[in-house]
């Protein structure tokens, strides 16, 4: 459905500032029904390939197929059949739940008849029939969400991409969320995900590619990634905050786990078996203030590969 | 139908919600206006009988001036806050964007709602013009569409350039340093002949001068057909400059 070679974006100099380039020669591709995420901090570069995948941005180098066509010369044909979801929601506040997804329909040269008949089904969806005719300045953030991705569908799109869909929203509004994206999976609805939510990542993508500085760092499912580059636990220490660089270096040279990460307000032992290594550690008479064992997640692999957390 | 009509529609509809806000400012204050300055201070002009008139009474000099200057003022609202707030990342240009219109298509579909609104706007003033008795009977039909070129020649620049804008501050001060002595200097408010001769030639140049002397050359029904066709031209100008650049501007900022 959607193939990329060394995809590139550079944004040219503006006001002074120096060009610059946001995506610098990425390579993916992913097919029907796929839920494939961009894992990356911000500024790794995801919306910008988000927007290229969109046809709102075009290609600075390399080459971008969409549903086998190119978004230079085909950029309405594509997003006919495509959902957007941006980053900022974009409403009308001023109108009304149903008017919103109504002048959305029309821009797709939907007629009237078809958005009234598809309206309906998709208030459902999003759970808003109650608020179908409230304005949407009177909506919650997650219920804006829910409209946003509403409208999305309007034009029963062969693929969604979702820029950060539930950055914003407290932890209950993003259960309902990805409840509403299991089914749109579930109905075979290619889903195009950015994050940097490893937990969104692991819920919702069947595959990842982790982005950094406008590269593509590693890719695969969220197990082949923690298993290829992680261990399966990790221990982590606290101690006095002053303490953690000598305690890493003392585990280090009695070869306690496989890898040690100092943050600055713990310390990561990934090991196969925590409990052991924490064993181990009571065994070199270091008492940490508490410890933790826990299974490896995608924040870790970020950790390994960029050196850097993914929420700053 | 046409992508743009759906954007025009869209914009009909959202005005359809504030609509009465506006008009105070595109009606009742050049009604306001027309009334304290044009009868209130023309009370005083008109006893002097002053030459630079041309023979003509100051609320005859005067209406024609205000409904140019009050095209511009609209041009503004709409062409410039409006726009930048649509092509800001949570405005409604950008959800339009995402869907098959093109960028030239959404700045086809808003301008044809600037033109709705000058349109009306223009109107409504005329109608009142009419019923003051300041404007030369059938002559009011000619000054309708030369009140809509004025503010077309200030809504497509400030389109072109306001859709660029990352800081709405920067409109307020296109405002108060541009527009405000644009409307104190283009001869809406006296004859532009009153003015030394450096100063008139400078006045001249300005937008809102050639509109000006436009609507009220056909509001007192003494227009020379070279005068309008100049002044057309030179407005003309305005708008289709205004919209080769405004075409780039919008894809650039939409689809860059």
């Amino acid at each position: 459905m959607v193939e990329a070679r060394g995809l590139s974006k550079t944004y040219p100099a503006r006001n002074g500032t120096p060009p610059f380039c946001a995506v610098d020669g990425i390579d993916f591709q992913f097919g029907r029904g796929e839920a494939f995420g961009f894992l990356g901090p911000n500024g790794a570069g995801k919306s910008s390939t988000m927007r290229m995948l969109a046809a709102i941005s075009p290609v600075t180098a390399g080459t971008l197929r969409v549903l086998g066509m190119d978004p230079a010369r085909h950029g309405p044909e594509i997003r006919s059949r495509i959902g957007v979801v941006p980053q900022d929601d974009c409403l009308d506040r001023e109108l009304t739940v149903r008017e919103n997804i109504y002048v959305y329909g029309r821009y797709f040269g939907l007629a009237r008849s078809v958005i009234r008949t598809r309206l309906e089904g998709l208030l459902a969806f999003a759970q808003l029939e109650d608020k179908a005719d409230a304005q949407v300045e009177m909506l919650s953030g997650g219920m804006r969400r829910r409209l946003t991705i509403a409208r999305s569908l309007i034009n029963e799109p062969e693929i969604l991409l979702l820029d950060e869909p539930t950055t914003g929203l407290d932890p209950q509004a993003r259960h309902v969320l990805w409840d509403r994206l299991y089914r749109l999976k579930a109905d075979g609805v290619t889903l195009i995900i950015t994050t940097h939510y490893m937990d969104e990542a692991e819920q919702l993508c069947d595959r990842l590619a982790v982005m950094d500085g406008g590269h593509i760092v590693a890719e695969g499912s969220p197990r082949e990634l923690i298993e290829s580059h992680v261990t399966r636990e990790v221990l982590e220490l606290r101690f006095a905050p002053d303490d953690h660089a000598g305690v890493a270096e003392r585990l280090r040279e009695a070869g306690v786990g496989e890898r040690i990460d100092v943050l600055p307000d713990r310390v990561l032992l990934y090991a196969q078996d925590g409990e052991s290594a924490l064993a181990a550690v009571h065994g070199l008479s270091l008492e940490p203030l508490t410890a933790l064992v826990r299974r490896a997640t995608l924040e870790d692999v970020f950790l390994k590969l960029t050196g850097r957390t993914l929420i700053d | 139908m046409p992508p743009a009509l759906h954007a025009f529609r869209y914009w009909l509809r959202l005005y359809s919600r504030t609509w009465r806000g506006t008009i105070v400012i595109s009606v009742v204050n050049p009604l306001l206006f027309l009334l304290g300055v044009g009868v209130g201070i023309g009370h005083l002009v008109n006893e002097g009988h002053p030459a630079a008139l041309g023979g003509v009474s100051y609320s005859d000099f005067f209406a024609p001036g205000l409904l140019a200057a009050a095209m511009m003022q609209t041009a503004f609202i709409e062409g410039g806050g409006r726009v930048a707030q649509a092509a800001s990342p949570t405005g409604s240009y950008r959800a339009a964007a995402t869907t098959p219109m093109e960028p030239e298509e959404i700045l086809a579909g808003h301008m044809l709602f600037i033109g709705f609104r000058l349109i009306t706007s223009s109107a409504a003033f005329i109608v009142v013009m009419e019923l003051f008795g300041v404007v030369s009977g059938w002559w009011a039909f000619a000054v309708w569409p030369a009140a809509l070129l004025t503010g077309l020649a200030f809504a497509a620049p400030l389109a072109s350039w306001t859709v660029t804008l990352r800081q709405y501050s920067k409109i307020n001060s296109l405002f108060r340093f541009v527009l405000m002595p644009m409307y104190m200097f283009s001869g809406t408010f006296f004859a532009l002949s009153q003015l030394p001769h450096i100063v008139r030639l400078v006045a001249s140049v300005l937008p809102l001068t050639q509109g000006v002397e436009l609507c009220r050359a056909l509001s007192l029904g003494h227009a020379s057909v070279a005068g309008v066709a100049a002044r057309t031209a030179y407005l003309l100008l305005f708008v289709v400059g205004g919209l080769l650049l405004a075409r780039v501007n919008y894809r650039r900022r939409l689809h860059g």
